[in-house]
């Protein structure tokens, strides 16, 4: 049997992914509602490989018109969790 | 008997460091496989063989700074019996000595990347405990230059030996020193000129989301492969820009090897080739694409890809930028730059409508290709891009 993650949890997993993906960035000095681009200038290439690290991690399908649903970490997290079954 | 010499990397590299070899002597090594990584000033770069044979003599050490074209290794092609002493090649010259600002391996010291913590996979932390090695001092080959299970029983096993790279600091100093003398020498000795056309991507678009929507997660595709693709596929009609400078004249290439500018994220940029691009296909380019940019960041790109490339392309759309106005990069004649898609009134069919547009600028080398050509050639970018489905 599993154990669905808290959302402590998903929180930490989404950083690490993003930690992969920019390894030299301050993730502790992130804003949540501020677009993940803007804050770790992420390029389109970049993005894209974080919402595949996502698709991967939590097992959920993202179609390409809801990647601006991916675009901060605090609405990362609302995806991540209302995903959840 | 071939030589392997330090290979040039770029427009003004002078000289490199062996950092490691990949092959010993005696080892059989094919044509296209790496037997050597090198610091340059811009990055680490695996050196790929350009005979097949057996590694007769290794003449650098790691740590050696050579300058280009010195001979490093002597390689029996096949079928060449042993070499006699007399055969030997002369000596490389002199080396300095290895880095003096490079900490050394075995010894304490904070880990090469800026700052962030060590990236290593804990199988290969737990052998450099078990070897009693300090991980840090060490270049990693994995991702993102992450340390190995492999390259802790290389440090371990010492016989190989591997130089470690120089810090970020000094690199990215070093690296705008090469890129300076790159763009001085262009801006001294090529005659640019500048055309740009404005491109309704409203069609190529449409298609992407469409196919996109067809394509599996890891598989989907980005507009910048849309650019490079269309850009391949035009230079079949405008070749004089698919080509390099060479002694007083320009060589035009056979083969489409577009460089692409890809921006690191401590500074700088380097701008490695897509290999054949007009003969791939858009999924095959986007995978590779991916793989240079994570190559390129991590440090792990290939002799090939840097020395290569017939023509750069490069896409600053990401900063907000709607123009490029580039600068080409010697010994090439163009470069192709694209500027952010943006969303502006467009008049088609006698109707005013907002419409994705995207700016697609030509720096080219004028004593290579006239306005008119280069006019063409944009021209040709445009068409190809309202027909998605051929690219």
């Amino acid at each position: 049997m599993t154990t669905m993650p808290s959302n402590a949890d998903a929180r930490e997993q989404i950083l690490r992914l993003l930690g992969d993906i920019a390894p030299e960035a301050d993730l502790t000095a992130l804003n949540p509602d501020v677009s993940f681009r803007d804050q770790l200038d992420l390029d389109s290439m970049d993005f894209l490989n974080f919402v595949v690290s996502l698709h991967q991690a939590f097992h959920i399908e993202i179609p390409e018109s809801d990647y601006p649903k991916y675009m901060t970490l605090n609405s990362c997290l609302a995806q991540v969790t209302a995903s959840r079954p | 008997m071939a030589e392997f010499v330090m290979p040039t990397l770029g427009a003004d590299m002078t000289e490199g460091t062996l950092v490691q070899w990949k092959k010993r002597e005696g080892d059989r090594v094919t044509k296209g496989e790496i037997i050597a990584e090198v610091d340059t000033e811009k990055a680490a770069i695996d050196v790929e063989c350009h005979v097949s044979g057996i590694v007769e003599r290794l003449l650098t050490k790691p740590g050696d700074k050579v300058p280009v074209g010195t001979v490093m290794a002597v390689i029996r092609e096949e079928g060449q019996p042993a070499a006699v002493p007399s055969q030997t090649p002369q000596a490389a010259p002199q080396a300095m000595p290895p880095h003096p600002a490079s900490p050394s391996a075995g010894k304490t010291t904070p880990s090469p990347s800026s700052g962030g913590r060590l990236r290593i996979s804990p199988a290969a932390k737990k052998l450099a405990a078990e070897r009693g090695i300090d991980p840090a001092g060490l270049q990693g080959t994995g991702p993102e230059g992450a340390l190995t299970l492999e390259d802790i029983a290389r440090a371990a096993t010492g016989t190989v030996g591997a130089a470690t790279p120089a810090p970020s600091a000094e690199r990215q100093a070093r690296m705008r020193q090469t890129i300076a003398a790159a763009m001085a020498r262009s801006k001294r000795e090529i005659p640019h000129y500048y055309l740009s056309t404005t491109i309704d991507m409203s069609r190529a678009l449409a298609w992407l989301a469409a196919e996109n929507g067809r394509r599996p997660m890891t598989e989907r595709l980005l507009s910048s492969i849309l650019f490079i693709k269309a850009v391949a596929l035009a230079l079949r009609h405008v070749p004089e820009l698919n080509a390099l400078w060479q002694e007083g004249g320009a060589v035009r290439s056979e083969r489409v090897h577009i460089g692409t500018a890809i921006s690191l994220r401590q500074g700088g940029l380097v701008a490695p080739a897509l290999h054949d691009a007009d003969r791939a296909s858009l999924g095959d380019l986007m995978q590779r694409f991916q793989d240079l940019v994570k190559r390129a960041r991590a440090g792990s790109l290939r002799s090939s890809e840097l020395s290569d490339p017939t023509i750069t392309v490069t896409s600053l759309g990401e900063q907000g930028v709607e123009t490029v106005f580039g600068v080409i990069y010697p010994p090439q004649v163009a470069l192709v730059g694209f500027g952010k898609v943006v969303e502006r009134p467009w008049v088609a069919e006698g109707q005013v409508m907002p419409r994705p547009l995207v700016t697609v600028s030509l720096s080219a080398d004028h004593r290579v290709s006239d306005g008119h050509r280069g006019g063409l050639f944009l021209a040709e970018i445009d068409r190809l891009l309202q027909e998605p489905h051929s690219l």
